[in-house]
């Protein structure tokens, strides 16, 4: 199986807005795999989007089963996904294969509720909390065009502010 | 092919220093780099990536005029220009604790005796004039993993300094 070319920073299309996936059939499925094979093969990588490979869908894996003692659900294909609730917020580093040699800190809900769709169009539900729920925020980002660049909070940490109250 | 140089640029702060010496350097035909830049202690200090065909003394004449209005200090040296090569760092420590001389110096030896490659450091003397504090982030590759720089910060805890540790799981996606 190929593996596909991953889009980088600035290609204007990591800035476009994925469609609803409207057709479950074959041709979605060996597109999945490959997505999925694209994905294993960055180091490191637990999370890949469609219009990080050029298809501009609502289409998006996740798998975090790597990183162990942690909540998860292991490996996700997640079509036309959607928070419904989001609750608290924390900082975390992230980094892309869309930018390389790269990473920033970004605050993400801290929990999530998401539905989605699977590869043969079942609906699906998902509570989820910290790294998986960080990591599905980010490929989520990629399906509207966004990237973690646009969310970037100072490396600086915000706990000390240098300030006099008087 | 264009040489690298390190730009050290220190004066007393006031607004404009950063565009007024950027200018400086691109009126000057240069390209900057990688560069971290801070307030520290009221004054500004730049450290700054520039590339430039000239030579060392070159890039100093482009800067004289600016340097010489704005009382700054200039200090070039050439460098390696390596970019595209970040190390990531894996761990984050907070240090805190009442002021006095020594905190760095001994937190620092421990740390790197333990295997810990700091990336950056900052830090602050916050409080008040008559009862400071010092704080300190580092954020560093704990090349002989984390447990062993928790022991290295039980030590420092037990002379009085505050230690927090956080592991930094860079997310991939």
């Amino acid at each position: 199986m190929s593996i596909l070319t991953i889009l980088q920073y600035p290609d204007e299309r990591l800035q476009q807005v994925g469609a609803e996936v409207t057709l479950f059939n074959d041709a979605l499925r060996t597109f999945i795999h490959q997505l999925e094979t694209t994905m294993r093969a960055g180091p490191g990588g637990v999370g890949i989007a469609a219009p990080q490979v050029g298809r501009i869908e609502r289409i998006a894996i996740v798998d975090v089963s790597a990183k162990k003692k942690i909540k998860q659900h292991g490996r996700l294909v997640l079509i036309n996904p959607d928070i419904t609730a989001w609750q608290g917020s924390v900082v975390g580093r992230e980094g892309c294969m869309s930018v390389p040699d790269y990473t920033g800190n970004v605050v993400r809900a801290e929990t999530i509720t998401l539905t989605a769709q699977d590869e043969f169009g079942q609906p699906q539900q998902f509570e989820m909390e910290g790294f998986e729920a960080r990591a599905v925020q980010h490929e989520l980002d990629h399906l509207d065009g966004m990237l973690f660049l646009d969310r970037l909070v100072s490396r600086r940490s915000d706990l000390f502010k240098r300030k006099v109250y008087q | 092919m264009d040489k690298w140089y390190m730009a050290v640029v220190v004066g007393a702060d006031r607004p404009g220093i950063v565009a007024k010496v950027t200018a400086a350097l691109f009126d000057g035909g240069c390209n900057l780099g990688e560069a971290s830049m801070a307030r520290l202690g009221g004054n500004f200090t730049m450290m700054l990536m520039v590339q430039s065909e000239g030579r060392e003394q070159a890039v100093k004449a482009m800067l004289a005029p600016v340097v010489e209005s704005l009382d700054l200090h200039l200090h070039i040296d050439s460098i390696n220009g390596e970019l595209h090569h970040h190390l990531e760092p894996d761990v984050r420590i907070t240090l805190f604790g009442e002021d006095r001389s020594g905190i760095v110096a001994h937190a620092t030896a421990a740390l790197a005796e333990v295997g810990l490659h700091i990336l950056s450091l900052e830090s602050d003397v916050a409080g008040s004039e008559d009862k400071p504090i010092y704080v300190l982030h580092i954020e560093g590759a704990a090349r002989e993993g984390i447990p062993a720089l928790e022991s290295a910060l039980e030590i420092i805890a037990s002379e009085g300094i505050e230690t927090r540790l956080m592991p930094i799981e860079t997310l991939i996606g």
